[in-house]
């Protein structure tokens, strides 16, 4: 099944909006890697709150999907970690190291906001 | 009392079919949202392993009750190639697939009991427990 991208201005937000398989997963990387391009977004936010558990691989495609929107010129922020979704997360041992998350949406297109204004124009 | 499930393991989408099964039954036993993530947690990386190392296993959900104390019983099988080396396969950060390392000594931290049975050419098996505290 997969994840609706809502193109809001220079900022992509995919909202997950149920369990997601590995190859979801690997759809949802790949369609945003393309939409960075395809619509020049400076930022990109995912919005993981209706997922019940991140495990392992969700946190590597995560991690993936940040660093390959920053290597093509956006910011991505993960926005939406339920309480025990991240209690899971450290228990197991999995981080998001390297990888901006906010409380909610409107927290990550705050942060987004922010990260354009200090970098200006296009610049790091 | 839940009834024992099976579930075929031979897609990726059956590991989201195993762990949100796990959710449920350990919801049906008792347990606190936290704990039915862990349950949730320890299914998917033990089904992923099946299908990153053995293509197709199974993996078996049961209500537990012995001696006055409820849990729940995961039991992951597969007929792979099994793992030659089951105290490194069990160290953080080791993995030989496209993976973190975290998957089995994750699923141990956060299970109560684990037991891992393995030799190569014969499979691999992972039994876990959680007891209802």
């Amino acid at each position: 099944m997969g994840v609706p991208i809502l193109k809001q201005g220079e900022v992509l937000i995919a909202s997950i909006q149920a369990a997601l398989s590995d190859h979801d997963l690997e759809q949802l990387r790949d369609d945003l890697a393309d939409q960075v391009g395809r619509f020049h977004s400076r930022g990109v936010v995912i919005d993981v709150m209706a997922l019940d558990v991140l495990d392992s691989f969700a946190a590597r495609t995560l991690h993936a999907i940040a660093c390959t929107a920053r290597l093509r010129g956006a910011r991505a922020v993960v926005v939406g970690i339920q309480p025990d979704v991240a209690f899971g997360m450290v228990q197991l041992g999995l981080s998001l190291d390297g990888v901006s998350t906010a409380l909610d949406l409107e927290e990550g297109l705050a942060h987004l906001g922010s990260l354009a204004k200090q970098g200006g124009h296009r610049a790091r | 009392m839940p009834d024992d499930t099976c579930i075929a393991i031979e897609r990726d989408v059956d590991i989201v079919t195993a762990r949100q099964r796990g959710r449920e039954l350990a919801a049906a036993t008792g347990f606190s949202t936290t704990d039915q993530t862990m349950i949730a947690l320890a299914i998917s990386e033990i089904a992923r392993n099946i299908i990153s190392y053995a293509q197709r296993g199974k993996v078996f959900l049961s209500p537990l009750a012995e001696a006055g104390r409820r849990g729940i019983l995961i039991v992951a099988c597969d007929g792979g190639p099994g793992i030659p080396d089951i105290e490194l396969a069990m160290r953080d950060g080791y993995s030989t697939a496209r993976s973190l390392g975290v998957g089995l000594p994750g699923a141990k931290r956060v299970m109560d009991d684990f037991e891992l049975v393995s030799a190569p050419g014969t499979g691999t098996t992972v039994t876990m427990k959680k007891w209802l505290r």
